[in-house]
């Protein structure tokens, strides 16, 4: 824009959308929704071998209207479904889902009248990650793949209006 | 194995014990419906099996009882085990709970009858514990449809 050339290097120029997506990639706050085996690995991510925080994301909130992104780790299954449902509709937006191994991805082989076959069929998901349980590289790829997501938006989309 | 713990039931309710066998030590008896009560009550007051550890249920389809129950019991002071089994049949299958004798027992009973619908006379609070309240059906017996759904919230798209 040429702006710095008037008032010197106190300024620079930018997107809105740049700009707040570079701050919410970089400071997700999540939400563990966590019921089953899967929490093993995903306890992983966040001690110091994988450390999730080189991503912004190590801060656990345990209260969803606190979080942005909705860790669903584990299997789901119709009894417990209006709670997940609950919780999503308790997040402020922007908000993002990540589906953690192949229980809450499509049911995995909890193929039985118990088990919801997917998440995605009660609140929308984002990323989804395979795996029974994902490795811990998996989930750092999904959160790169996360951040590259809300990078791309913008605060104008309708979802957030 | 010398089977004493069978042979004194069977001495003791000849008209009750309509079989029994042992597998590398492990005693199984099998009695009548009517008796389970009083059998029970013998095995732990008489014969020191104090624990319950175990109680659930088997669906025969082909039987004309359908359902057996399965009792496992342990005796601390005596390191011994039994298995306890007692055929249930009919549209509306019925046992006596075990409930007076063993607290224990409560959760089981529920579980089998959530699970197979079998109900225990004298249970203090027969509802279901695993399903949901508005589930219909008993999903382990065998004519429950495999595939068969019962959402609570409707499904996206
Ligand atoms: S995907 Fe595998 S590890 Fe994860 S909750 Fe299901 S069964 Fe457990």
């Amino acid at each position: 824009m040429g702006l710095e050339t008037v008032f010197g290097h106190s300024f620079f120029t930018s997107r809105v959308d740049d700009a707040v997506n570079w701050a919410r990639k970089y400071s997700f706050f999540q939400y563990p929704f966590v019921t089953a085996c899967c929490g093993m690995e995903f306890m992983s991510v966040w001690a110091s071998t994988y450390d999730i925080a080189r991503f912004g994301a190590e801060f656990p909130r345990f209260s969803p209207r606190q979080a942005d992104v909705l860790f669903v780790v584990g299997t789901v299954n119709e009894k417990l479904a209006p709670v997940l449902k609950r919780v999503y509709d308790q997040m402020c937006e922007p908000k993002w889902v990540v589906s953690f191994g192949v229980c809450a991805t499509s049911g995995g082989f909890y193929d039985n009248y118990a088990v919801v076959q997917g998440i995605d069929k009660i609140i929308p998901v984002d990323i989804y990650i395979p795996g029974c349980p994902p490795r811990p590289e998996a989930v750092l790829d999904a959160l790169m793949k996360l951040q590259d997501k809300v990078s791309k938006e913008s605060v104008l989309d309708k979802k957030y209006r | 194995m010398n089977q004493h713990v069978t042979r004194t039931i069977k001495e003791k309710f000849p008209e009750y014990v309509t079989d029994s066998h042992a597998f590398r030590g492990d005693e199984t008896v099998v009695i009548k419906r009517e008796a389970l009560l009083e059998v029970a009550g013998y095995l732990r007051d008489g014969l020191g099996f104090e624990f319950l550890m175990d109680l659930t249920a088997v669906d025969y389809p082909g039987r004309e009882e359908r359902f057996e129950m399965v009792y496992h019991f342990f005796s601390l002071s005596a390191n011994l085990r039994l298995r306890l089994k007692a055929p249930v049949g009919g549209q509306n299958p019925v046992i006596a709970s075990l409930t007076p004798l063993w607290s224990g027992a409560n959760w089981f009973e529920r579980e089998v009858y959530d699970m197979f619908g079998i109900k225990f006379e004298g249970h203090p609070d027969l509802r279901r514990i695993l399903m949901y309240d508005t589930f219909e059906g008993h999903p382990l017996r065998r004519d429950y449809p495999l595939d068969k759904r019962q959402p609570r919230l409707p499904h996206r798209d």
